[in-house]
């Protein structure tokens, strides 16, 4: 069975975003254990890119201040390996096209596969594009997760029917961001998804606060959180995983329904 | 298996989130619509005739031809054109799609400005709102062109993001078109992004070589024997190279922005230096490390300084029918300043390039041979850049 849907069996499922790297690897592996620690059931480690289009300003940051203390795709590597010697919760990279591809898709896509990641995470490839990635991720088992956006509408069948790991439904238009208030109408784009698959799905962009989470996760199999993380993060630095433990904790409790 | 959609051999594609797939679809639906309505085509044909000032002259450049001693050089004169320069064939085509499409609101990125000028004065003409990303270094080398969209009632957002340049006013045009897609219509500047903007793109600037070819056989009886035109993204390159891509006699040349030079970091000649990637909706010959990171890039031109080229032209590098050339800053001023002296006319330092390249391959040409370039704009927004090159400060 995919080790992703393990995420989403013991109810709601809390998702933390976290760019690696940012501000050092160090910090990175701290917080990733203060988020499991505190209920996080999967984590998705952002791989960081020069020029994250669908990124808001505080995920940018991030990436910058990763890239300029010298992080690179081999690094993140071995800071999975260490994370494996001890966290069992699904993990999953987050990152952008080039990234995959320059490295050379077949030795990125079976050194996850080495190294324990379970699914990946691509917004830079929409369905149309998938083929190029697909078959790669099939041979070395590691799942390609599927984005569907407010925009999506009569994709959204389309893309349901051949997703796998979860389903991240994006909540908003636009770029990742905090944001006070989520309009999009979720409800019935996650009714279309579930006449169309049975794996979980998610609902990521904009959430910051545990009603946020809650309302999200009640409409759907979880909430995926990673501006407000990175927020922690940028603010309190080497020092920021007891800060993300604790607000992760929160913010599980907010999905679970008992905020 | 790859998607073939919007390919050119390996390069093109739609690498783009989900968010702007159905508009890329909508947008592809309506060009195939009105591409072939005749209606569509007398407005555009007119707006291109009346209003922008085409055609655009084939001028014989007999001073620089003697003076170089070799092949006979005719300039296609783009600079002539409303707003001065090409970005304006392919901006009427555009917004006149989204005026049909139903759009109220143009937003594009610019680098040297003068796509932000054309597009500003497209949306004046229509009445539409609209947006200009560029980048905050930009805003500074081109002055001018941000007073310009500026007046024309244009937005102009300097984008302070990564190195401030082209790249990232793309990056943030792409970002702002996410969040805002219903009224909007992202009028792509270049022969880059995601499918069908490089078609797009490329069918409104072929005109620049239907044009040539009527020309030239107007004038000398025979196609040229070889077409120079500057690249960035590459769209007045596409545009002058499209109806000369089956004449396999015509020698097709790209000149690239090579900066301090090839062997140096600060270059932009991405074909020269680069490797094929994924970025900004298309794969294609970028600059980058070897994680795949987007390198900064460098050239005194404004409009050149792009990591990326148009993956119609990587695909026309990889078949070996176009040739793409690098040509550094100092050859480009050097060439600025020769065609003012010899001709009378002071090119966009972006054009400044293929003029270089002429000024070395013309020579070595009979002089019965026919060599044709793209002033694919005017100069005078570069003229205080190119004083400060020299060491003279001026106030614009």
């Amino acid at each position: 069975m995919s080790n992703i849907k393990k995420a989403f069996e013991q109810g709601k499922a809390f998702v933390a975003f976290i760019t690696c790297g940012d501000p050092d690897l160090e910090t990175t592996a701290a917080a990733v254990r203060a988020a499991v620690a505190n209920g996080a059931d999967l984590i998705e480690l952002g791989i960081p890119f020069s020029d994250p289009t669908a990124e808001g300003p505080v995920i940018q940051g991030a990436n910058i201040r990763a890239l300029s203390g010298g992080v690179t795709t081999d690094k993140i590597f071995d800071l999975v390996r260490d994370l494996r010697t001890d966290i069992t919760v699904p993990m999953v990279f987050m990152t952008y096209a080039n990234v995959v591809f320059s490295y050379g898709t077949e030795t990125f896509i079976s050194t996850c596969k080495d190294i324990g990641i379970d699914g990946l995470i691509l917004p830079d490839i929409p369905y149309e594009e998938k083929e190029e990635f697909l078959p790669i991720c099939h041979k070395y088992d590691v799942e390609l997760i599927s984005l569907i956006a407010p925009t999506s509408e009569n994709r959204i069948s389309m893309i349901a029917k051949e997703a796998e790991g979860f389903l991240y439904i994006v909540s908003s238009l636009g770029v990742t961001g905090t944001r006070s208030e989520i309009k999009t109408d979720l409800k019935s784009i996650v009714d279309v998804v579930r006449q169309n698959t049975d794996i979980p799905c998610a609902i990521g962009f904009g959430i910051s606060t545990p009603e946020q989470a809650g309302k999200m996760a009640a409409i759907s199999d979880g909430a995926i959180v990673g501006s407000a993380i990175v927020k922690l993060i940028e603010k309190y630095g080497k020092e920021s995983p007891k800060y993300v433990g604790e607000y992760v904790k929160a913010m599980k409790k907010g999905t679970i329904g008992e905020a | 298996m790859t998607n073939m959609k919007g390919r050119f051999g390996i390069h093109g594609g739609q690498y783009i989130p989900e968010t702007l797939m159905n508009a890329v679809i909508e947008l592809e639906e309506a060009y195939n619509h009105y591409k072939n309505d005749p209606e569509f085509n007398r407005e555009l044909d007119a707006l291109l005739h009346d209003y922008a000032g085409r055609p655009s002259r084939l001028y014989y450049a007999e001073k620089m031809t003697k003076d170089l001693g070799g092949a006979k050089i005719y300039l296609k004169r783009e600079d002539l054109n409303h707003t001065g320069a090409h970005k304006i064939n392919n901006v009427l085509g555009q917004a006149l799609l989204a005026k049909k499409m139903g759009k109220t609101r143009l937003i594009a990125e610019t680098g040297a400005g003068q796509h932000g000028v054309a597009t500003a004065t497209a949306a004046a003409l229509f009445g539409m709102e609209c947006v200009v990303f560029m980048g905050e270094e930009d805003t500074i080398r081109q002055a001018l062109n941000v007073y310009r969209m500026r007046l024309l009632g244009a937005e102009v957002i300097p984008v302070k993001s990564g190195t401030a340049t082209l790249k990232d006013a793309v990056s943030e045009a792409m970002r702002e078109w996410t969040s805002r897609i219903s009224d909007t219509h992202y009028c792509l500047g270049s022969v880059m992004g995601p499918h069908p903007f490089p078609t797009i793109v490329r069918d409104f600037q072929a005109v620049i070589s239907k044009e040539i070819r009527e020309q030239i056989l107007e004038a000398e009886g025979r196609l040229p024997d070889a077409v120079l035109a500057c690249v960035g993204g590459g769209s007045n390159a596409i545009g002058s190279f499209y109806n000369f891509i089956e004449d396999k006699e015509v020698q097709l040349i790209g000149c690239e922005a090579a900066g301090r030079g090839i062997d140096t970091f600060e270059t932009a000649a991405t074909v020269n230096t680069g490797r094929v990637g994924i970025f900004h909706g298309m794969k294609s010959y970028f600059c980058q490390d070897k994680y795949g990171q987007i390198a900064p890039v460098y050239s005194i031109s404004a409009g050149l300084d792009y990591p990326g080229v148009g993956p119609e032209h990587a695909h026309l590098h990889d078949i070996g029918r176009a040739q793409y050339v690098p040509v550094t800053d100092d050859e480009a001023v050097n060439a600025f300043e020769y065609l003012a002296k010899t001709e009378g006319i002071i090119p966009a330092i972006e054009s400044a390039h293929a003029v270089a390249h002429a000024i070395k391959l013309a020579p070595t040409m009979d002089k019965d041979k026919i060599i044709v370039i793209t002033i694919s704009g005017r100069g005078d927004k570069d003229c205080a850049a190119i004083a400060r090159y020299r060491g003279e400060d001026i106030h614009e």
